[in-house]
């Protein structure tokens, strides 16, 4: 780049991408500018035109008493601890059998897996319901844990990739040593694939985090909101309040933004390796 | 006692442990629902009532006569039309992304963004956009000087609705196409390029001839995933228009939701969904066919 010209392709490039900076930047930007106006000022002022003070912190004193916003970031966060730690367990645990041992029925599994998510999940909630139902978990934090600890068939390929990449030398080391395989798995295999799960871990705390079926249909009561629901409600409560909702809309969109911002190598690393086989 | 069994033993009652409980589960929640979801597909079942009369391929004659049902598609369509350009512009920012640029990471970090944000939160983002008299987009074109644009009602016209909700899509997950092009556009070995360059090849010739080629089934999946996304679209209508104006916007799987939940009518939903489930699997049959023939080729 050191001695190169300015050619008329380069500034298309960077009039193409200031564009599209712009178009993704323009929605946010609108709810950032109108969440710190108060009533008055937002019925008056253009929808474009900054706040009189970045301080007007009213907007949100409102979503957190009036929108139960706290309970609703408790309870997605109980949600997304405990399916967490169940999902990675699973997880890695089916990796580790379809990635090192060879049996019948292998090829029989990971096709399970494979062919579940061509099986459009909001649909068959209709006969899920039922389910949940019967196991009593209609209406509890249990009906979304149960249904997103499961694993996916991405997960298990990106497990799939991490183990193929531990050499075998180091289980039978340890078999030599007289290590058990299960001693194998927690001590070898589950340590070395810390980084998948790092990236796993974020992604699908966004996941969940994003998701609004599963908690609608299956938490209506009103205690049990999530993030999603909480806003929802809010929402229907305050049609056309639009500076009551942006703060709202606000608060929501911070906790994954901040984390993307710090985090952003294992999504980046997660997203391409989940796609690019 | 675990230890001191063979290795051949501790292996059988590992692979059945381990896989016990997440099969069950993926049984449980994903292949027990389905399979009933055919059987209720055969049934005039309301939903709550004990008898679940049997009445054959009655619902699945009512999905193919009822124009009313598959004429939900049209809506779709807009989210694959939108879906086609989405891929189009990931391609063209993943290029350029992808050569020497300063910035480069700022740029895909913000354009990557919208793909990590709360989906209802964004929906009812672009609510406030769409707005007619206070949204931000009509004040934008009113600004820059085109007043009888910024007149529209961009939700509540039933032509434009399913495009400006699907625009919102493209919003969404253009960036994250642009990942997987980039991701897929680094596995091209450098080589290939210094080669093309010796041989006095331009911009636009090393793009057609080498980059776009070797793209091709990253492409060919993210089309793929566009068709079956269009076609199961839900959250965004249903949060944001709630199908409306009057059905203008309602998507098939919202159809389906909607005639299960709300019209008590399981037999008829299960049969929707069973037929959903069907274009799905012809759609990825359709992929692997293209995939592998593609693969051979090489």
């Amino acid at each position: 780049m050191n001695a190169k010209k300015f050619t008329l392709a380069d500034a298309i490039k960077y009039f193409t991408l200031l564009i599209g900076v712009f178009v993704v930047l323009f929605p946010p930007y609108v709810v950032i500018v109108n969440s710190f106006k108060a009533d008055e000022e937002f019925n008056t002022a253009s929808t474009m035109a900054l706040p009189k003070s970045f301080f007007n912190f009213e907007n949100f004193k409102v979503v957190f008493e009036r929108g139960g916003l706290l309970s609703g970031f408790g309870n997605t966060l109980i949600i997304i601890c405990i399916a967490l730690v169940f999902n990675i367990l699973f997880g890695t645990m089916v990796a580790y059998v379809l990635g090192r041992f060879n049996f019948r029925m292998k090829k029989a599994v990971f096709g399970l897996y494979l062919f579940a998510t061509v099986i459009p999940s909001i649909t068959t909630q209709v006969a899920t319901f039922g389910i949940i139902k019967s196991l009593g978990l209609y209406n509890t934090l249990g009906a979304p844990i149960i249904l997103y600890i499961g694993a996916d068939v991405i997960q298990i390929i990106l497990y799939l990739q991490f183990i193929r990449n531990i050499p075998v030398d180091l289980d039978e080391n340890a078999m030599v040593e007289g290590a058990s395989l299960f001693r194998i798995y927690r001590s070898i295999i589950f340590p070395l694939l810390t980084p998948a799960t790092a990236t796993l871990i974020i992604l699908k705390s966004i996941s969940i985090y994003n998701d609004m079926y599963t908690p609608y249909l299956y938490m209506p009561k009103q205690s049990l909101g999530v993030v999603t629901t909480v806003l929802m409600r809010f929402q229907g409560i305050n049609i056309a309040n639009w500076n009551l909702i942006s703060a709202a809309i606000l608060l929501i969109l911070l906790p994954t933004v901040v984390l993307y911002f710090f985090l952003q190598k294992y999504i980046f690393e997660g997203v391409a390796s989940g796609a690019v086989k | 006692m675990f230890r001191t069994m063979t290795y051949n033993r501790q292996k059988n009652i590992i692979i059945f442990t381990f896989l016990l409980i997440p099969v069950a589960l993926l049984l449980l929640f994903t292949y027990y629902p389905a399979a009933k979801l055919v059987f209720f597909s055969f049934t005039d079942w309301d939903g709550y009532s004990p008898e679940k009369p049997w009445v054959g391929l009655a619902n699945y004659k009512e999905v193919f006569s009822n124009p009313d049902i598959f004429g939900v598609f049209t809506h779709n369509f807009a989210y694959f039309v939108m879906g086609l350009i989405q891929n189009v512009v990931a391609i063209y920012f993943a290029v350029i992304l992808n050569g020497k640029l300063r910035g480069r990471n700022g740029f895909r970090l913000l354009l990557f963004l919208p793909y990590i944000m709360n989906a209802v939160a964004v929906a009812f983002m672009f609510g406030y956009v769409f707005d007619t008299t206070q949204g931000s987009l009509n004040l934008f074109l009113n600004s820059i000087g085109l007043t009888k644009l910024s007149e529209t009602s961009w939700l509540g016209t039933s032509g434009l609705v399913n495009y400006s909700l699907a625009s919102t899509g493209l919003w969404r997950f253009m960036g994250y196409n642009m990942v997987i092009y980039i991701a897929s556009l680094q596995a091209i070995p450098k080589d290939i390029y210094e080669a093309s360059k010796i041989d006095g090849a331009n911009a636009w010739q090393t793009f057609w001839r080498i980059t776009l080629p070797n793209m091709k089934p990253v492409i060919q999946l993210n089309l793929f995933l566009t068709v079956t996304g269009a076609l199961e679209v839900f959250d965004l209508p249903f949060v944001l228009t709630k199908g409306g104006p009057a059905g203008a916007s309602q998507t098939y799987v919202q159809r389906v939701v909607e005639t299960a939940f709300a019209f008590n009518n399981y037999g008829l939903a299960s049969a929707m969904s069973i037929i959903l489930l069907f274009f799905v699997v012809a759609v990825v049959g359709v992929q692997q066919f293209v995939l592998s023939r593609g693969g051979n080729n090489k």
